[in-house]
């Protein structure tokens, strides 16, 4: 019987093309809107996480807000950098300046002071030469690594170990490039110039540490790292005769930055979706409209099918069959040409878009539920019709 | 096979009330040729649709081959028209998007019979009524005598208990309407009970009985049965 109604579905639906396309439609660009929209939002989400991921899962942040007494040093970031649960530890100094490069002036560098480890800590790799060593730091050497970005920019190639430039006027010698590591959360890493901590101190008249990165063993042993910088920034600041310790500092991990920034990407994607949602529950209206006209357009043949023996469950069945097949293949279609948009959509908005599995299924649910809602009004209006007055009916 | 007795069917019209049937009481046997004639507003409509079971009496006992009508819902009365009733219609009533064969096919559709066994029995009923070749024709590619060859066709074909025909001759020229009634013909010869509703007294001399309806009430003829002439 299923079988037999869903046959009259098809010829009912390929009897009236325009408007069952029409129909249809209206499904479609429900399916496609919500399909589409709650893809972008993940892709959006993925590319944050995954650009967050990119600065290294076991990281550590800390930032020291006091100014004129801050107690943190280098020895004492040695000392910290003992604990068991402590890979390492490496400050950061930004500073801005000039490089050149020969004639040529590069603009676009990233110059940052940092000590040995701090590549291990972002997981970069050096591709050519070394990264700082200790002597470097204790001897405020003149060496610089730099990023493959910045050395294409300055000389034109990658293999630059040995080259010279100049920040401020002081000359630099390159003892290290890094290898190719893309975009992440903080800004390309590719236009990296690295020079030792204690240079900067220098040339930059840098006073005292105001961030460093720390790196768990592990990204299971980051919360007891954090606890230990945490401890060590209460007794460093405590030492000093500072009563509010944890005011002066703020410490970051970056699994409590992914968390936060996955939530709010989340709610986005969900209020998209839940737009987008509006857009299929008029498409059910409209197919609810369009079931309502046919049945009055059918009221003659509702008439004679129940003159010759359908029952109530049988009209209701083929009516609810018809408005479940419009807006099943209103969802499958509207899944087929989402697939299309993704795939156009992705390297236009430069991220990797894929439907998930979920929000497909969700799709095509929701169409179903759509089309029983929908249809449920008319089939149960056809169903209930008299067979004598539908066979007089003329229309 | 028609067992009425006491049949009352009425309408409020405009605050009086109309007697459709006014306690009439009808017997057809198994087998029987049987024209109900009347005049428009008769009741001829509402006594075809009770015997139809399109609809019920108000009151009364109304027995079709042994099923006491008056007594079942909607859904056992769908049942009653699928399997004991083979409609035919003044204006063929076939669905315009289906083929001849499919038409005939409906009823045993709605009977949950199988592909094979229906096909074969839907060719049968259009081979009988002389459609044999034009089976994948729609409604709107035959004539008006074969759409209604068509629709007898989907009356037989489910080998039902009582055929039963409203002005089947109604909507066709003289010469098709003679050549329906010949297919009524054969098919009383073939022992099936036959029903013929209709206003035009020319059309009822058919039938071996012929009842008269008139304000509600039947009236029958005895030499009519008798001696198979028509009333005046």
């Amino acid at each position: 019987m299923i079988y037999q109604s869903l046959k009259m579905a098809l010829k009912a639906i390929t009897g009236n093309k325009m408007r069952s396309f029409l129909t249809i439609l209206g499904v479609v660009i429900g399916v496609v809107a919500i399909v589409v929209l709650v893809s972008i939002g993940q892709g959006t989400n993925q590319s944050v996480v995954s650009s967050i991921e990119g600065m290294g899962t076991n990281l550590i942040n800390v930032s020291i807000r006091a100014r004129r007494t801050n107690p943190i040093s280098l020895e004492g970031l040695l000392v910290l950098s003992d604990n068991e649960y402590i890979e390492h530890v490496a400050p950061i100094a930004s500073v801005s300046g000039t490089v050149k490069a020969g004639v040529t002036t590069y603009s676009d560098g990233t110059i940052q002071g940092t000590t040995p480890g701090y590549d291990v800590i972002r997981d970069w790799t050096v591709e050519k030469g070394r990264f700082l060593q200790q002597p470097d730091i204790d001897n405020r050497s003149f060496v610089a690594i730099i990023g493959s970005e910045a050395a294409t920019e300055m000389y034109g190639t990658t293999n630059v170990v040995g080259e010279t430039f100049s920040i401020n006027g002081y000359t630099m010698t390159v003892v290290g490039v890094l290898a190719e590591n893309g975009t992440s959360a903080s800004g390309s890493n590719d236009n990296q110039i690295l020079i030792p901590f204690t240079l900067a101190e220098r040339i930059f008249s840098q006073r005292g540490i105001s961030t460093f990165y720390v790196s768990a063993t592990s990204s299971d042993t980051v919360t007891q790292a954090q606890t230990a910088v945490e401890s060590y920034l209460d007794k460093a600041f405590a030492s000093l005769g500072t009563s509010t310790a944890s005011t002066q500092y703020s410490v970051y991990n970056q699994t409590e930055m992914l968390s936060t920034l996955s939530d709010t990407t989340s709610t986005l994607t969900l209020m998209l979706g839940g737009i987008a949602g509006i857009s299929l529950l008029v498409g059910g209206i409209g197919i609810m409209n369009i079931m309502l006209v046919s049945v009055s357009e059918r009221t003659r043949e509702i008439g004679i099918r129940k003159a010759i023996g359908a029952a109530r469950s049988n009209i209701l069945m083929q009516f609810m069959i018809e408005s479940l097949v419009v807006s099943l293949m209103g969802g499958l279609l509207g899944l087929l040409i989402s697939l299309g948009m993704v795939n156009v959509l992705g390297p236009v908005l430069g991220m990797t878009l894929a439907i998930p599995t979920d929000v497909a299924w969700l799709a095509i649910g929701f169409s179903v539920f759509i089309g029983v809602v929908f249809g449920m009004y008319p089939a149960n209006k056809a169903s209930k019709l008299r067979p004598i007055e539908a066979l007089h009916y003329e229309g | 096979m028609i067992d009425m007795t006491d049949m009352v069917k009425r309408y409020t019209l405009g605050g009086e009330t109309i007697y459709a049937l006014n306690h009439i009481s009808l017997h057809v046997d198994a087998g029987e040729y049987v024209a109900i004639i009347g005049p428009s507003g008769s009741g001829k409509s509402t006594l075809m649709n009770i015997i139809g079971c399109l609809d019920l009496a108000d009151s009364g006992d109304y027995v079709l081959n042994g099923k006491p009508i008056q007594k079942y819902r909607e859904r056992q009365l769908a049942r009653i028209r699928n399997k004991q009733i083979g409609f035919i219609f003044q204006g063929f009533n076939l669905l315009p998007k289906l083929t001849a064969l499919e038409n005939v096919e409906l009823p045993m559709i709605y009977q949950g019979m199988g592909a094979g066994t229906r096909k074969k029995m839907a060719k049968e009923a259009l081979t009988r009524v002389g459609l044999g070749e034009r089976t994948k024709h729609r409604p709107t590619q035959l004539s008006g005598g074969q759409q209604q060859r068509c629709a007898i066709a989907r009356a037989i074909a489910v080998k039902p208990a009582l055929i039963l025909a409203d002005e089947p001759t109604g909507n066709l020229d003289k010469k098709t309407g003679k050549e329906i009634l010949e297919i009524f013909r054969e098919l009383h010869d073939a022992g099936n009970t036959i029903v013929l509703i209709t206003h035009d007294p020319k059309v009822a001399q058919a039938a071996d009985r012929i009842i008269r309806i008139e304000d509600g009430h039947l009236y029958e003829n005895q030499e009519a049965e008798d001696d198979d002439l028509p009333i005046a």
